[in-house]
């Protein structure tokens, strides 16, 4: 058990190691001048009017939902990938009814316009 | 015990180092080869002595030094802690995703000692890509919400939502191979492209899947946020997207994990499509040709020129989509929508649905 994940355990250590070596360096070497102008938040060069973490369009909220229904129909793909060699034409049939009623989802949404992006 | 850890510490070093390098020369190559398409010199100055060393010591030694010692701001405003985790969350995923791609066959060391050239060794390596490529979604997320401008919050928010849409996609074309190979194991993917097709042609991935590769070369060109996908960074549009209030070191963490990311996807092309490190009629004793000549050839050589054509395959892929960016112009939000989800996943599910059953058929269920 431990042999099988020991490599993945190094291998992250090493990558974070790296990449908050790479944080620390930049705190470390770089400069630190302080100047009111600096601390504003970009825009372009206007005056800052307040703070962005306000409403967006609920399109984003829609696709997140309609993400998470088909990738979850992928992640069950997954094992019946592997073996549906076994599984043989009745495994490929219960993947088939499985597809079609997502399909059939993704058709609804596609007809009600909530893949529109207007 | 202490051996497997210390195996596991020199390959790892090892591929971290390849992904770290490639970020670096791709840098290079993108303005280069940018210069080279609008008919400019570009990238010209870094030199020591007057020797520019193949725009080595131009990404090696100046980007970092100079990145480094730029003052890291941290704009009023922000939320700090998430502000300086967000390249972290960023640059790790791909660093962990790309360092699953096995480099190389078994190593025959003197003493018995076999080592799978492949830093993370798993039986699930192809879930543990796309888990990793998942958790990419977070660092553009956490960029674009902590840094508390307008710009960056759109960046962000565009950049997670064309993230999943494409990912959809790439995750049927992925199931497909896995299908194709009989495995989830990117070490025996790689094994099984091995053979020949009627004695003379390599039996690549792209030959079993052309329909496959297309869906996945353009969901990984979406994944890694790329021309023509740039919507989270459009500079036309967004100043910089969900990087627009970083500066310093954590600016360069951004730039580092595109070009990683660019790196990562031509390594999986490589990988599913293009034989990984498999040389054309090189077997584990020698070259073996079509005409029956054979070639016997020491096992390091073997192994130096497998690792050679694994850097070869994933530097072309790499070329590729740089040479992509600076072809194509950008798509319009809409049809960014549209198109993933309009066209590339049905596509990749019909093509799913008839691979399936194609195999099912050719090979006769038991």
């Amino acid at each position: 058990m431990a042999e099988l994940y020991l490599p993945m355990l190094i291998t992250c250590l090493l990558a974070g190691a790296m990449v908050g070596s790479l944080v620390f360096a930049g705190q470390l070497l770089g400069p630190h001048v302080e100047n009111p102008a600096k601390g504003e938040s970009f825009e372009c060069g206007n005056p800052s009017t307040g703070s962005a973490w306000g409403r967006f369009s609920v399109k984003f909220y829609m696709t997140a939902i309609l993400f998470i229904v088909f990738d979850i129909e992928v992640v069950f793909m997954y094992p019946w990938a592997v073996v549906f060699r076994r599984l043989g034409w009745f495994g490929f049939g219960e993947m088939m009814t499985f597809v079609a009623i997502l399909g059939v989802g993704l058709l609804y949404v596609w007809r009600k316009g909530a893949l529109e992006w207007d | 015990m202490i051996l497997l850890i210390i195996i596991s510490l020199v390959k790892a070093l090892i591929a971290v180092h390849i992904v770290l390098i490639f970020a670096g020369v791709l840098g290079w190559i993108e303005r280069k080869g940018s210069a080279l398409i609008q008919d400019r010199i570009g990238a010209n100055r870094a030199s020591i002595f007057g020797f520019a060393g193949a725009g080595l010591i131009n990404t090696m030694a100046a980007d970092p030094l100079k990145f480094l010692t730029k003052e890291d701001i941290i704009p009023d405003g922000v939320d700090r802690l998430l502000h300086t985790l967000a390249p972290c969350v960023n640059l790790f995923p791909v660093l962990v995703a790309f360092c699953a791609v096995p480099f190389g066959d078994v190593l025959h060391l003197p003493g018995g000692v076999d080592v799978s050239l492949q830093a993370i060794p798993l039986g699930v390596g192809v879930l543990f890509v796309l888990a990793m490529a998942s958790i990419g979604v977070y660092g553009v997320v956490l960029g674009g919400w902590a840094s508390n401008n307008r710009f960056s919050l759109l960046g962000g928010i565009r950049g997670s939502a064309q993230m999943i849409s494409y990912e959809l996609a790439m995750g049927l074309s992925i199931v497909v191979m896995v299908m194709t190979f009989g495995s989830l194991d990117l070490q025996e993917i790689v094994r099984a492209q091995g053979h020949l097709i009627g004695g003379w042609l390599p039996g690549w991935g792209i030959l079993y899947q052309p329909v496959a590769f297309i869906v996945f070369l353009i969901a990984g060109i979406a994944e890694s946020k790329r021309v023509p996908f740039d919507l989270p960074e459009g500079e036309s549009e967004l100043v910089s997207g969900y990087f627009t209030e970083y500066s310093g070191i954590k600016y360069l963490m951004f730039f580092m994990t595109d070009f990683a990311e660019v790196a990562t996807i031509a390594a999986l092309i490589t990988t599913f499509f293009f034989g990984g490190w498999q040389v054309p009629y090189l077997t584990p004793d020698g070259f073996v040709f079509p005409g029956g000549a054979s070639l016997h050839i020491n096992h390091y050589v073997i192994v130096l020129m497998q690792f050679g054509a694994y850097l070869l395959k994933v530097l072309f892929w790499s070329w590729f989509q740089i040479m992509l960016r600076w072809t194509l112009p950008r798509l319009r939000y809409d049809q960014l929508m549209w198109f993933g989800w309009k066209r590339m996943l049905p596509v990749a599910l019909v093509n799913m649905v008839i691979t399936a059953a194609l195999i099912l058929a050719l090979q006769g269920a038991p």
